[in-house]
Order: C-alpha cells, then structure tokens, then sequence
C-alpha cells in the first residue's frame, strides 16, 4: 500500500464542502418544516373517528415509512415528470424529503397525542374554545413539547438523508465529496472530510436542540 | 319567582347499551348552591358532564336562561350542534374537574387569561387585570408565573377555580374537585368554593364532603341509578331521609 | 440480490453489533471508548456516505473488494452500531437484582449474561431489531449508486430500455414496500410468541 495523505486538495475546495453542508441544512429545514404541517394534519386524521380519513392517514404512513427513500426520490425525479410534473432538481428532492418526513413524524405525534391525558382536551373545551381552538392553544404545544426529543432524532437523520439528494446531483457535501475524489484521487481525505463534516454537524445540532428542549422543558 | 336559571328535563344517557342517566328533572334558580350526592355509579358525574356538554345525551333538554343548549331540533330529529356554537354553549357553564386539567405549558395567570383571550377575545391588560383579580380571590397571586408542575394539587386546583370563574360563566361546576386531593389541601379548596357561593354565584357540585355539602348547600340531590332519588334542604335530607337507600348512603359515608 | 444484500449485512452486522454492545457496557475502559468513538461516528455519517467511502477507499488502500463486497461492508457497518446501541440499551435496561440474584445462586458471568440477561433483552430488543432490519432492505437501494444490480439498479436499466418509468418506479416501490411490510408482520408475530403471557 503506497497511498500519502494529502489534504491540500481537499482544503482547496473546503468552501464547496461548506456550501454543501448548507445546501444539505437548508434541505432538512426547509422539509421538516413543511413535513410538520402534514404530519399533524395527518396525525389528527389518525386518530379521528372519521374512517375515510383514518384510511388515507394510515395508507399514506405505511406506503411511505416502507419504501425506500432512494426510491421515491429517483420516483418525484424521474417518474413523476410522466405525468406533467415537471420539478426542478432541489424542488424535487425538498418535495420527496417533506412527503417522506411527513410520514415519519405522522407517528411521533401520533404517539405525543395518543399519550397526552384525557382532560386537557375536555379543559380547553370547557372554557369555551371550539375543537380547533383547542388544538391550537392547548393540544399541539402540550404535545410538541413532549415530542422534541423524537423531533431532534428525525431532524437529524432527515438531515443525513440530504446525502441522497447527491444521486440526482443536487450539489449538497456528498456530492462535492464525490466531485473532489473523482478529480483529485485523493479519495481517503474526501471521504474523511466530509464524514467528519456530517458527524460534526450532527453533534452541533444534536446539542443545539437538547438545549432547545431544556429551554421549552415544562416545569 | 324569577325564571329559573338552569332546567333540566328529562335527561337520558346511554354508554353503549347501559343507561347511566334514567330521565333526570332538575331545576337551578340563581344563587341556588345544589349539592349532588350518591354512591358512585349513580351518575352524578355523568349529569355534571351533560350539562357542560362534555358527554352527549339521548334524549331530554337542558336549558339555560330559557334557552336550549346542545341540540337543536329540525325537521323532528334532534342535531348536535356544530362545535363552534357547542363552545359558546360551554361558556355558558364553569366546569372544574377532579383532576384539575390544567394546561401543564401554560403559567397560572396564562392558565387564566387563554380563554378570556381566546373566547372572550379580550385586549391582553383587560385579560391580565381580570386574571389577576381572581387569582387574588383564590389566594394565588403571589404564584402567578408558576407552572402548574410548581404548584401542590390544592394550588393547582384553586387555580382551576379562577380558570373557570373568570369565564364569567352563569352556573359554576365542580365535579368531585377534592377527591384528587391530600386530606391536607382539601380545606384550602372547600373555602375558596364556600367563599364563591357567599358571594351568590350559582353552583352545581357533584361531592363526597357530606359535612361541605351539609354547610354550604341550599339543595341536596341524592342521586341513585340514574335518577334523583330525593331532594330537599339539607337538613330535611341529612336528618330525615325518606327512603331506605339514602338513610344507608349516610351512614356509610364519614362526616 | 437485495434480498442477499440485505440479509447479508444483517446477519453479519448482528453478530458484529452484540459484540459491539457488550464492549460498550463490559469492555476496558480504552477499548469502550474506541467502540463509542466508532459507534457514534459511523452513526453521524449518512449510509450513503459509507458505501461511497468503502467503496472509493477501499481499493485504493489495496483491499480488493467488488461493489457488491464494499456494499455490505457498508451496511453491516451500519447495522452493527445500531444493534449495539440496541444492545446496551437493553442491557442496560434490565434490573440490577437480577444479576445480584442469578449472582447469589453461584453462576458465573458466563452464565448469567447467557441464561439470565439475553433472554430478557432479546424480547426487548426484538422489535426494534425488526425495524433495524427493514432499515437496512431500504439502505440496500443505496448501493445501486455504486453499481450493485440490485433491485433499484435493475429497474433503472429496464426503464432504460423502455422509458416506463412510471410503472417501473412503482413496480419497485411496491416490491420494497412487500418486503418491509412482511418482515414487520412476521416480527410483530415473533415478538407475540416471545412476550411473557
């Protein structure tokens, strides 16, 4: 084995890997954000007694949380168009990652509702708040906060997941990785670099949201 | 007399098969304090639960102030009404649980001002300066930025008193509020309750305080299988029950 | 090929994550701190990452290994720190008294871990190994990038033939989502079967 290290390559093209990494955060942001929306949406579905609703919910979950996510991105990219779709390719991906986190946090708030305590509903009610209201004002900030810990560990692999939108060359840090191994030769510094940009990453939003946790903790 | 502040007619409710309330008739003049008694079983909660429209029911009325709550009538069949009008309904109507049902995210004053905001859609200092008063009355305002989480059960409930009280509701109603409790902290809530009703506001409370009941009510309803056995003062009811059931209710319960 | 893939790397990556589980709870305090480092590096990295790097990595060092070789070291990499982190949770889990009693009635540590702790955290990590194992069918998809004929591979060269891709990307959908499907059922049944009645 004859290999150097060399890193020069790599710190050449250090701000692509950072842009990268911005790109791959925004990507997560940007999904889980929407994705939160359908997800309480279809968390409520979930648990409602309106069986058609219940249906959809449950289908859309399973259907989803099943199938791979590589799947269903090459799915939105190159299938989709067939039918008059036409997305670009960061458009395409945000779509897919906030379909596919939709499902996911369907279940955390699905459990968060399921096991929040009979009477807070009937509270909000009983002050004069219509269903919704109680919704709003009482249910899903009592659950949120009981759900941020499973929140934090979706963001985070959501996060990871952006790697993938590499493979329909949507430019985030996997995909310069590649680019500068490809270039350069200097595969082991890449790759190096850029897992311990993704660990790195995740330790600091790990830590940032363990202390946005505390900070909304109920007393 | 005055019309009446609360009827209930013929009151009917049914969990699946089994019918929990057998036709209750109740009327509630203003300032009236009516106490519900009876083994549990009986249904009074289910009653209390019916007025503030937490639990559907089959058939009867209520009324209040002369005007139907919770249903409504068309074409002969009887609709629920939508969720909007059920919640003006509910405001209607004070209702403090058991279990205290506090928003575990919200500080006490919060707890107080979210449905003067929300409901009342009251300008924030109105709501502030409302929810202050009544925490005051409930000798909590010293406690106001606590969470429920900070607060002993007795606190907690006394904050679920103003909670309610706030709302400004027509009747009061509290379900069993001390059964939750440590035999310690059941005073400090039975005082706030007998303070509230001195004042003349008009109360409907399912309880076990044979002794609060016996001091603070100007009806006792003893209820048994779904329907009101007796009902009278509490001296008549306590010291002269009329039927076999009620006479052995009190002696088993402690006063 | 997926379904080989897949098993492959969960087999091996099972084995490979007890021992890591063990180590992060029982191992010398340095080899404990290795496994952590290990574990909470290869969990930080995406597995697309991982299959990329040994793929790339891997051959120029001098380890000769084909696509499909470097691709189930990737994933058996993956799941092995999955199950270990299952593993120590478990372990971690189960009541101090009971190693005390099995201790009192004169077993070895051998035997206690063997006959006392793994069958009370087997039951409990059951489950979510089932759900480890479904992860890892669906990481399977990602060695397609690396040139593993596996079934997504396969599906993209048959729409190139045909331009069905509609159809195809369904068809492939569906056969993943029948696999993962049927591994759950079939762990919910297990589990059932095991659970304490």
């Amino acid at each position: 084995m004859d290999y150097r290290l060399n890193f020069d390559a790599v710190w050449r093209d250090f701000d692509l890997l950072l842009s990268g990494l911005g790109l791959g955060l925004s990507l997560a942001v940007v999904s889980i954000f929407i994705g939160s929306f359908i997800g309480l949406l279809a968390a409520f579905a979930m648990i409602s007694k309106n069986n058609l609703w219940r249906r959809i919910a449950v289908f859309y979950v399973t259907a989803i949380r099943n199938t791979p996510i590589l799947v269903l991105i090459f799915f939105t990219f190159f299938a989709l168009p067939q039918l008059g779709l036409r997305l670009g390719k960061i458009e395409s991906f945000v779509f897919t990652l906030t379909i596919y986190s939709g499902a996911y946090l369907t279940e955390v708030f699905r459990g968060g509702l399921v096991a929040l305590p009979v009477g807070l509903r009937e509270a909000g009610l009983a002050i004069g708040l219509t269903e919704w209201g109680t919704k709003i004002w009482v249910i899903i900030p009592v659950m949120i906060r009981s759900v941020l810990p499973a929140l934090s560990n979706n963001f985070i692999s959501l996060f990871k997941d952006t790697s993938l939108a590499a493979a329909i060359a949507v430019p985030e840090l996997t995909f310069y990785a590649r680019q500068i191994n490809v270039n350069t030769f200097r595969v082991i510094e890449s790759w190096a670099v850029a897992s311990l940009m993704y660990v790195s990453a995740c330790y600091l939003i790990a830590a940032g949201l363990r202390l946005l946790e505390r900070k909304l903790a109920i007393p | 007399m005055a019309n009446p502040l609360m009827v209930i007619e013929n009151l009917h409710k049914k969990f699946d098969k089994m019918e929990v309330l057998k036709g209750v008739d109740l009327t509630i003049n203003t300032s009236d304090v009516v106490s519900i008694i009876g083994s549990s079983g009986s249904g009074k909660t289910t009653l209390l639960r019916c007025v503030n429209l937490l639990e559907e029911f089959h058939e009867g009325r209520i009324l209040i102030d002369g005007e139907e709550i919770g249903y409504t009538k068309k074409n002969d069949k009887r609709h629920r009404l939508s969720s909007s009008i059920l919640a003006q309904h509910r405001a209607l109507t004070g209702m403090v649980f058991q279990t205290f049902n506090l928003f575990p995210h919200l500080t006490a004053l919060k707890n107080v001002t979210l449905g003067l905001r929300k409901v009342k859609r009251m300008k924030k200092e109105e709501a502030i300066e409302t929810a202050r008063h009544w925490l005051n009355r409930v000798g909590l305002l010293n406690w106001q930025d606590h969470h429920p989480g900070q607060l002993s059960g007795g606190q907690q409930q006394r904050v679920a008193i103003a909670r309610a009280i706030a709302m400004n509701p027509k009747l009061m109603l509290f379900d069993e509020v001390t059964s939750a409790l440590d035999p310690e902290l059941v005073n400090e809530v039975l005082s706030v309750i007998k303070d509230l009703a001195d004042d003349g506001m008009t109360m409907l409370l399912v309880t076990h305080e044979m002794h609060f009941a016996y001091d603070v009510s100007t009806t006792v309803i003893f209820m048994n299988e779904g329907k009101i056995g007796e009902q009278g003062p509490p001296s008549e009811l306590f010291q002269n029950p009329k039927s076999q059931r009620l006479a052995e209710f009190i002696k088993n319960s402690t006063f | 090929m997926t379904v080989a893939i897949s098993a492959l790397a969960i087999a091996l990556g099972t084995i490979l994550g007890v021992f890591v589980g063990l180590a992060l709870l029982y191992a010398w305090l340095p080899v404990r701190i290795i496994v952590r480092i290990y574990v909470d590096f290869i969990r930080g990295t995406p597995v697309f990452v991982l299959v990329l790097a040994s793929f790339y990595i891997l051959s120029i060092i001098g380890i000769q290994l084909n696509a499909f070789q470097a691709g189930v070291l990737a994933i058996t990499l993956f799941c092995s720190t999955h199950v270990g982190e299952m593993v120590r949770g478990a372990l971690a889990a189960i009541h101090r008294g009971q190693t005390e009693a099995a201790m009192a009635i004169g077993l070895t540590f051998r035997q206690i871990f063997l006959y006392v702790l793994m069958p009370q955290a087997l039951r409990q990590i059951l489950p979510t190994w089932v759900n480890a194992a479904t992860e890892m069918v669906k990481a399977s998809t990602l060695l397609s990038i690396i040139g593993v004929t596996e079934l997504l591979l396969a599906t993209q060269q048959i729409i190139s033939r045909n331009f069905l891709s509609l159809e195809f990307y369904f068809l492939a959908g569906f056969i993943y989502f029948a696999i993962d499907f049927s591994i759950e059922r079939l762990g919910r049944y297990v589990e059932r079967k095991v659970a304490y009645s």
